[in-house]
């Protein structure tokens, strides 16, 4: 690796984040006008800069400057390294999931191939369930860490349904890697590109997925590790840019959970009938462009979902993760190996 | 009494598979935000139901409770006869009235000073039901009384029949 190189990977890792970080706080913004105009309703519109309110957006800045200059208060019953750590456990899983999504291809400008995907990996659909798992750690360790009855509550109930729902998100993506024959995202979206769509071959997985990545980004209807109006949940000791930080770590695991799907079921970085990787810089801008709007979509979806359904009942949600998905999974990848067994 | 006996809906294989019941869920809620949207860009005001309050009046019941107000007589004369009913009943024990001799022998007695202290009033209307004289009522549609001190707070005769404008108090008036 070569300096060029290394100064690259800095410079998209950085963009990674960014791209992360400003789309959750552009979710904070969504997810207050999308409810709201949804139920016949304006939604938040009242911060203003000068006058100017431009449909609310600055409400995701007054709420950063509201978190930061938030009193930190930390109750006296914490157990003290875990509860400041556990926030920074939970996004730091998702931070790392950003930088190992398929933004793009691989271009050529100035006369060199230049890789659009942060981290390149032969192994990167585990790498990315691997950190997103981690992030189970942070809700159990600030409902431990919080000392409280209530805490402690939400953060079993967080291990219990995360637990449920990460096994069934692995297993329903067997099936579409088999088919793939590689666990490199880059590869699955060239096998896409020669095809078709994932969707196409797995309508029944895509379902699957994000149903799980649903719940294990603890959204409503599967919010019980929160539960905001029982219990309050795993972050009820928490306060200032710390709650924050499982704020943002929510959002977080959505746009990772749409990127995995974008990638691995809508084509990735593609876009039907143009060559992307032969057209120099303006390919790369279109991978980007292409990549971003597929995610964007399957958030808007999510956050449909999150507006519509009532929460599920605890059993309810185990039943499904358990009973349910995981059979579903199994059956769905069964069927998909002999499939390709008869078919090759 | 009969009693009615009630169906539970039944749960058949497509309500079970719940994918159909979710689609239904969601195409209600995605109709709802396309059809506001649509609304919202020919700015038209079945958009949404919200009323921005402060710049826009509230909209009350026709009989709804509102702040007080006391009535006058044809000659301007305050209609109250300082019989203390409404002070006696009101559960809160936010009216205050003393009592003076009326110019008028007919009318015997009449207000002094009568106040009503709205951050203790309940909004109950019983002072309303109670008057035999029909001098007070809760129509004045005024809904913000909030003030800065509790002193602020009561109202004093010139206040509730209109003829004093109640001013507004300032962030630091009796700290």
């Amino acid at each position: 690796m070569n300096f060029v190189d290394a100064i690259w990977t800095v410079v998209k890792v950085a963009a990674g984040v960014a791209f992360g970080m400003n789309i959750a706080g552009l979710l904070g913004w969504v997810e207050r006008k999308q409810s709201a105009v949804m139920q016949d309703r304006i939604g938040a519109n009242r911060a203003d800069i000068f006058g100017f309110r431009i449909l609310g957006l600055f409400h995701p800045l007054a709420d950063a400057i509201k978190m930061l200059t938030k009193e930190d208060f930390v109750s006296s019953s914490v157990v003290q390294p875990l509860h400041t750590i556990a926030p920074v456990i939970a996004m730091g899983g998702g931070l790392f999931c950003l930088a190992a999504l398929p933004y793009g291809g691989t271009i050529q400008f100035l006369g060199r191939a230049w890789s659009l995907q942060p981290l390149e990996c032969s192994c990167g659909v585990p790498l990315v369930l691997a950190a997103l798992a981690f992030g189970v750690h942070g809700v159990m360790m600030a409902g431990y860490a919080s000392g409280s009855n209530y805490g402690m509550l939400g953060g079993l109930r967080g291990a219990a349904q995360m637990v449920a729902s990460e096994v069934c998100l692995a297993s329903s993506l067997a099936g579409l890697l088999f088919l793939y024959g590689t666990l490199d995202f880059q590869q699955a979206v060239a096998w896409q590109s020669a095809h078709a769509w994932g969707i196409v071959f797995q309508p029944l997985a895509f379902i699957l997925f994000l149903t799980a990545g649903a719940a294990v980004t603890k959204r409503t209807p599967f919010d019980l590790p929160e539960g905001e109006s029982e219990i309050v949940g795993f972050h009820v000791e928490y306060s200032g840019m710390k709650f924050g930080m499982f704020l943002i770590t929510d959002f977080m695991e959505s746009i990772v959970i749409c990127g995995v799907t974008a990638a691995l079921f809508l084509g990735g970085w593609l876009i039907p009938g143009l060559d992307l990787p032969s057209m120099g810089l303006l390919g790369g801008v279109l991978m980007l462009a292409s990549f971003t709007v597929k995610v964007l979509a399957l958030l808007f979806l999510l956050m449909q979902i999150r507006w519509t359904l009532p929460r599920f009942r605890f059993d309810q949600l185990l039943d499904l993760g358990w009973k349910n998905l995981l059979p579903l999974s199994l059956l769905n990848f069964l069927v998909t190996a002999w499939g390709i067994y008869l078919w090759r | 009494m009969t009693v009615k006996a009630v169906e539970r809906p039944k749960r058949t294989l497509a309500t079970q598979i719940y994918l159909i019941e979710v689609w239904k869920g969601l195409a209600i809620t995605f109709r709802h935000l396309f059809v506001n949207l649509y609304r919202h860009l020919l700015r038209r005001p079945d958009a949404s139901v919200t009323i921005q309050y402060p710049e826009d009046p509230a909209v009350l019941g026709r009989r709804a409770r509102t702040r007080h107000r006391l009535l006058k007589r044809d000659d301007g004369a305050p209609r109250c006869t300082a019989c203390l009913l409404c002070e006696t009943i009101c559960p809160a024990k936010c009216i205050r009235i003393t009592a003076e001799n009326a110019p008028d022998a007919m009318i015997e007695k009449r207000a002094k000073t009568f106040q009503i202290d709205l951050g203790m009033c309940v909004y109950c209307g019983y002072c309303v039901e109670a008057c035999p004289v029909d001098a007070i009522h809760m129509d004045a549609d005024d809904v913000d009384t909030s003030r800065y001190s509790r002193k602020d707070m009561i109202w004093d005769m010139a206040e509730l029949m209109g003829d004093k404008p109640k001013r507004p108090s300032a962030p630091v008036a009796d700290r």
